[in-house]
C-alpha cells in the first residue's frame, strides 16, 4: 500500500517551505547554532525528558483538562464543544509549557541571564516565574503601551525578581520589545538565553517552542479519544504569533479530518486599517530573523497594527502558520475587537470561566462557525489563557454596569 | 573597485575611511550636498542607509535618524536615486546600507536594475549572514560588490567561508552589540581584531561599530585596513548647523588620523 508522505517542517535549513530560515545579524549565528546543537541533543534524552515531564506534572498542573462546554454547546443548539483548559497551566496561560522547555535549555547551555520579550505579559510572567524557580537573573523587555495596558502582569513580574525594561520605540508594542530583547541578545550572547515567547523569530525557535508547545494537542488528541472515541472535526486557536495554536495544530496536523482553524485579531476591522490580521490581508517578507507573512507598506516598512489584546498586538505571524496557510492545510480567519469582547461575555456567562482577550478572539469565531457545522460535529477551543489580566481593559470597554 | 581604493591607500601606509550617512538624513534637500562634503572633508568611501522601520543591528542614535528619515518620506526608491545624485557629483565608492525586507519587497530584479542605474559600487545587508546568502542573492548580483560581516562570536571556519563569498572588502565588526558610540574597550577587541585580520586573506578588511574618534583609530590602526563611523556622526549631524560645520571637521579628524603614517 502506498503511504502517504507525512508532514515534516522544518527542514534541515530552519525553512518551513520558502518561510522561517534565519535573517539575523552574523554575531547571533552561533548562537543560534548552539541552541540547535543543545536542542537536538537533549530533545529525546530520558534525562531531559523526564525532569520537563516532572516539571510540567508537578509545577505546571499539567495535564489541563479538556471540559466538555455543556451550555456553551446549548447556546449554539448543535455539535459538541470542548474546552482545553490551558487557562489552568501555572500563571494562567499556557506560555509556561515553552518557558519550562526552555529554562531546561538555558540551564543545560549553562546561560545564568534570561532575557524575553512580552505583548500581554503572560509569557514575561511565565519567564519571570520559572526564572525564580532556578535561580536565574531575568530582564523582559515590554513595550510602553503594554506597560500601562498590562499593569497587573508588569507588577507580577517585578515581585518574581525579574527586571521590566518599557520599550518607546516604534509602536511601543510587542514587536518593538522584540526587537529590544534581540539587540540585548546581540550584545549579551556570551551570556544570556533568550527566551522567545511565540513560535516567530530565527529558526530553531519556531520549531522548539512548537515542540514544548505540543503537549496542548499531544493531551487534547488523548483525551477526546477517551472521551469520544474519535478525533475533533474542528479545532480553534487565537493567533498572534501562535505559538497556542501550533501547540495545538501539530500532533493533528496529519490527521486531514482535522480542521485546523486559526482566529486572528482584526482591531477595529480590516478596512480601517488598524488591525493584525497577518494571515488574512498580509504579504510575505522578512522580519525579526524570519521570513514569514507580515503587515508591511509598500514600501517594506512594518505597519504599525492595533488589537484590543496585547497578545495578538503583533505584524508577523509564526513562519509555520504561513506555511499552512500557504498548503491549505490550515485556514485562518479574523475576529474584531468588539466581537472579541463580545466573546469574554459569552464563555464567561455560559461556563464560569473568563477567557484571555486574545484567546475570546476564538470563542468569539464560534459564532462565525457553528452555524455551518453538523450534529455530530465536534469542536476543540484551545482556551489559552485566563482574563484576569485583562479586567481594566474590559472595564474601559463594556463598562462596569453589566 | 572599493578594495583596490582601499589598496591604494593602504600602499601609501594610509587607512580608507568610511563614513555611514542615513539617506535623507537630517534633511533631504541638502543630502546630497551633505554626501558631496562628507568626501571632500576625507571620506573615502560613503555608506547610505536606507531607513527601515525595525533596524535590528542599529543602537539609539541610527534607530532615531532611521525614524527621522522615514518621517521625512524616505524610501528605499527615494534612496537610489539619492544615490544617483551623489554619484553624478562626486564618482566615489558608495556603499548601500540596507536591511533584508526593503530590498526583498522591492523586487530583487528591479532593485539590481536600479541599484545599477544609480551606479552603487557595494551593498551590506547585515540580515542576510551567510545561512542565507544563496537565497537571497541568488547568484544575481555578480555587479555589486557584497560585503558580509565577522563578528567576535564568528569562528575561523565562518570567516574563511565570509571572506570567499565577500567582495570589495570583509566588515568587521569590533564588539558583540548592535551600532553606537562605545566610550571604552576591553582588550578582547584587539585579541579579536588580530585574529580575524590573520584569517582574512581575499579582501581588505574594514572596522565597524563604536568608532568614533581620531583615538580609536590610532589605537587599532594596525590591526586593520580601514574603519567606518557611524552612530558618531549622525550625533553630530542631529545638532549641526546649515553648513554641517562640526560635522566635516570630525570626518576631517577622523581622516587625518587615518592619514598619519601608521608604522
Amino acid at each position: 500500500m502506498e503511504k502517504k508522505t507525512l508532514y515534516n517542517y522544518p527542514d534541515q535549513n530552519g525553512k518551513f517551505g520558502i518561510f522561517g530560515g534565519r535573517y539575523v545579524p552574523e554575531t547571533l549565528m552561533s548562537a543560534l547554532h548552539e541552541l540547535e546543537r543543545t536542542y537536538s541533543e537533549i530533545k529525546n534524552n530520558n534525562e531531559f525528558l523526564h525532569e520537563l515531564e516532572e516539571l510540567q506534572r508537578d509545577y505546571n498542573g499539567r495535564p489541563t483538562p479538556l471540559t466538555f462546554a455543556k451550555r456553551l454547546t446549548d447556546y449554539f443548539g448543535k455539535g459538541k464543544i470542548y474546552l482545553k483548559r490551558e487557562d489552568l497551566n501555572h500563571t494562567g496561560a499556557h506560555k509556561m509549557n515553552n518557558a519550562l522547555g526552555q529554562i531546561l535549555l538555558a540551564k543545560k547551555l549553562g546561560k545564568k541571564r534570561i532575557i524575553a520579550e512580552t505583548g500581554a505579559g503572560q509569557h514575561g510572567v511565565a519567564t519571570a516565574t520559572v526564572c525564580a524557580k532556578f535561580g536565574l537573573e531575568c530582564v523582559v523587555y515590554m513595550g510602553a503601551v503594554d506597560v500601562e495596558r498590562q499593569k497587573l502582569n508588569v507588577f507580577r513580574m517585578k515581585l518574581l525578581g525579574a527586571e521590566v525594561i518599557p520599550v518607546e520605540s516604534g509602536s511601543k508594542t510587542l514587536k518593538d520589545a522584540t526587537n529590544e530583547a534581540i539587540r540585548d541578545w546581540v550584545t549579551n550572547v556570551d551570556t544570556t538565553h533568550y527566551i522567545i515567547g511565540s513560535v516567530v523569530g530565527p529558526h530553531p525557535y519556531p520549531m522548539l517552542v512548537r515542540d514544548f508547545q505540543s503537549i496542548i494537542g499531544n493531551e487534547t488528541k488523548e483525551q477526546i479519544l477517551a472521551k469520544e472515541g474519535k478525533l475533533p472535526s474542528h479545532i480553534i486557536a487565537c493567533v498572534g504569533g501562535g505559538s497556542n495554536a501550533m501547540g495545538i495544530f501539530y500532533p493533528f496536523i496529519n490527521d486531514d479530518s482535522v480542521k485546523l482553524i486559526g482566529i486572528e485579531a482584526e482591531g477595529f476591522g480590516i478596512d480601517s486599517g488598524k488591525h493584525c490580521a497577518t494571515l488574512t490581508v498580509g504579504s510575505e517578507g522578512i522580519f525579526q530573523g524570519m521570513m514569514t507573512y507580515l503587515l508591511q507598506d509598500q514600501n517594506g516598512q512594518i505597519s504599525e497594527v492595533h488589537s484590543i489584546s496585547a497578545g495578538l498586538d503583533y505584524p508577523g505571524v509564526g513562519p509555520e502558520h504561513s506555511l499552512l496557510k500557504d498548503i491549505k492545510r490550515a485556514e485562518y480567519h479574523s475576529v474584531t475587537d468588539s466581537k472579541a469582547l463580545g466573546g469574554i461575555k459569552l464563555l464567561t456567562k455560559t461556563e464560569g470561566i473568563l477567557p484571555a482577550l486574545e484567546t475570546a478572539h476564538a470563542v468569539a469565531y464560534l459564532n462565525e462557525l457553528m452555524p455551518s457545522t453538523n450534529n455530530d460535529d465536534i469542536i476543540v477551543v484551545n482556551i489559552s489563557g485566563r482574563g484576569d489580566k485583562d479586567i481594566n481593559t474590559i472595564i474601559q470597554n463594556i463598562g462596569e454596569d453589566i | 573597485m572599493i578594495n583596490e581604493s582601499i589598496k591604494q591607500l593602504n600602499d601609501k601606509n594610509q587607512k580608507a575611511l568610511s563614513i555611514f550617512l542615513t539617506a535623507g538624513y537630517p534633511k533631504i534637500d541638502n543630502f546630497v550636498d551633505l554626501a558631496y562634503k562628507v568626501y571632500e572633508a576625507g571620506a573615502d568611501i560613503i555608506e547610505l542607509g536606507i531607513p527601515f522601520s525595525d533596524p535590528l543591528a542599529d543602537g539609539p542614535i541610527i534607530q532615531k535618524s532611521s525614524e527621522a528619515a522615514l518621517s521625512n518620506g524616505v524610501s528605499l526608491n527615494f534612496s537610489l536615486e539619492l544615490a544617483g545624485k551623489i554619484k553624478e557629483k562626486i564618482d566615489r565608492p558608495l556603499i548601500l546600507m540596507g536591511y533584508a525586507n526593503p530590498i526583498k519587497r522591492y523586487g530583487i530584479d528591479k532593485f539590481i536594475i536600479d541599484a545599477k542605474e544609480s551606479k552603487i559600487d557595494g551593498l551590506i545587508i547585515p540580515d542576510i549572514p551567510l545561512e542565507e546568502y544563496s537565497d537571497f542573492f541568488q547568484n544575481k548580483f555578480s555587479d555589486f560588490e557584497v560585503i558580509l560581516l565577522t563578528t567576535p562570536t564568528s569562528s575561523e571556519e565562518r570567516i574563511k567561508k565570509i571572506d570567499e563569498l565577500s567582495s570589495g572588502f570583509v566588515y568587521c565588526v569590533s564588539v558583540t552589540g548592535t551600532t553606537g558610540i562605545r566610550q571604552t574597550f576591553t582588550n578582547d577587541v584587539k585579541h579579536n581584531l588580530e585574529r580575524t585580520y590573520k584569517i582574512i586573506s581575499n579582501n581588505k578588511m574594514m572596522l565597524g561599530f563604536g568608532i568614533s574618534s581620531p583615538e580609536n583609530i590610532k589605537d587599532y590602526k594596525n590591526y586593520t585596513d580601514g574603519f567606518i563611523v557611524g552612530s558618531a556622526v549622525i550625533k553630530s549631524l542631529r545638532a549641526d548647523d546649515d553648513k554641517f560645520t562640526n560635522t566635516l571637521k570630525l570626518v576631517s579628524e577622523l581622516s587625518s588620523a587615518c592619514r598619519e603614517d601608521s608604522l
